[in-house]
């Protein structure tokens, strides 16, 4: 952890205007940094004002601090920018918690169950709001993953509970349709249609190639770029998974949350078939 | 395409010595044709050249507009056996054609240094 620390604090030097804050700020919480974290989330934010994930990290930093009423403002902000956004859902769901109004922190934590149906962590929250008390209000401040930013149902729904689900995934049909995930670049612009357009085909491309060669069925494709890595997969025959990281993620990981993403996408995929 | 013709043979040396690769081609990245080849007998290269480039083409417009810049490496895996590809400076892939257990890193080496040779 400290080598993923000193990686990406030299690629936020590097690029102040980068995602990498998120994790950055994340990774520094765990540790109990939270002063360094503090600041990681606030210069992050001032960047990325409209960024739900942003005001939902810092949220976390300043309930860590206790500073309960500034991060209740910052999970409504996330809320305001991203009405299904599950980490301000849960976030607000342990605020109402530990004041006692538990009728509050169950809505909210049904809320985020609705648009994370296979979220352990909401399931778990909730089933405590609903039979636990006060004592059991601190099991909700667990340290967690930042909950992916809110989008439509059915889309969230295809990735739900994966890493990376609303900015490093993305679901493609055979004519390069997007059918769930998202895609943002560093400077935070979503650039899902345009990957889309440009993928579209590939899988096809892809299985001709092998098949001229004797290969049989093609498996995976992973590139490395100047700045990420990518990891091409295909859940069915007519679907093409991309998942996209920073350098900081090693080829072989990028390879295994692949892997699930793509287990996760082939359920979905049969599930709406 | 800076170096001259027989250092392209010597480039492609270096991949086909691995233990496991099949064959290696330099290949045009605009037109997909094939500048220099080694191949095992019995695989198609002007076919499987046109369709690299093809792919490599797709793949560097998808990886610029999702913000990770110019592919460097990338590997085609498939259930027996794998294609493997290095983009160089000039616009020439260099392209290695490998069984399913071939070194992928032993052969990404390679074929970085081939790069450089080839330019």
């Amino acid at each position: 952890m400290p080598d993923e620390i000193k990686t990406l604090s030299s690629q936020l030097a590097q690029d102040p205007d980068s995602l990498v804050f998120l994790r950055l700020g994340e990774l520094l919480r765990h540790k109990g940094q939270l002063d360094t974290a503090h600041r990681v989330a606030l210069t992050g934010l001032e960047r990325h004002p409209h960024l739900p994930d942003a005001h939902d990290l810092y949220a976390r930093i300043l309930a860590d601090k206790h500073d309960y009423e500034r991060a209740f403002d910052e999970w409504d902000m996330a809320l305001r920018i991203a009405p299904d956004h599950v980490g301000a859902l849960k976030g607000l769901a342990f605020l109402y918690f530990k004041i006692g109004d538990v009728q509050q922190a169950a809505a909210h934590l049904e809320a985020a169950q609705r648009v994370a149906p296979d979220d352990p962590g909401v399931a778990q929250a909730l089933a405590m709001a609903r039979g636990g008390g006060p004592a059991d209000a601190e099991a909700l401040t667990a340290p967690e993953p930042i909950a992916p930013a809110a989008q439509p149902l059915e889309e969230a729904r295809v990735f739900a509970g994966l890493e990376g689900a609303q900015e490093g995934l993305l679901l493609l049909d055979a004519s390069g349709r997007v059918l769930g995930g998202a895609l943002k670049d560093s400077g935070g612009r979503d650039v899902t249609d345009a990957v889309a357009a440009y993928l579209a085909g590939v899988s096809q491309e892809a299985a001709r190639t092998v098949k001229l060669l004797g290969l049989g069925k093609w498996t995976g494709l992973a590139a490395e770029g100047n700045h990420g890595h990518v990891h091409l997969a295909a859940p069915t025959s007519d679907a093409l998974l991309l998942v996209v990281r920073d350098r900081a993620v090693p080829m072989g990981r990028l390879a295994v949350i692949a892997q699930r993403a793509a287990l996760a996408a082939r359920r979905w995929l049969e599930a709406h078939a | 395409m800076t170096a001259p013709a027989a250092a392209y043979g010597k480039a492609l040396d270096l991949i086909t010595r691995v233990r496991s690769v099949r064959g290696a081609m330099l290949v045009s990245a605009e037109d997909g044709i094939v500048v220099a080849e080694q191949l095992m007998e019995g695989i198609k290269g002007p076919a499987v050249s046109a369709l690299a480039a093809s792919l490599a083409a797709r793949l560097r417009r998808a990886m610029e507009a999702a913000g990770v810049g110019a592919s460097l490496f990338w590997h085609l895996q498939a259930e027996q056996g794998a294609l493997l590809v290095v983009p160089t400076t000039g616009g020439t892939l260099v392209v290695a054609v490998a069984e399913p257990d071939v070194n992928v890193g032993l052969v990404r080496l390679e074929l970085l240094r081939a790069a450089e040779v080839v330019g």
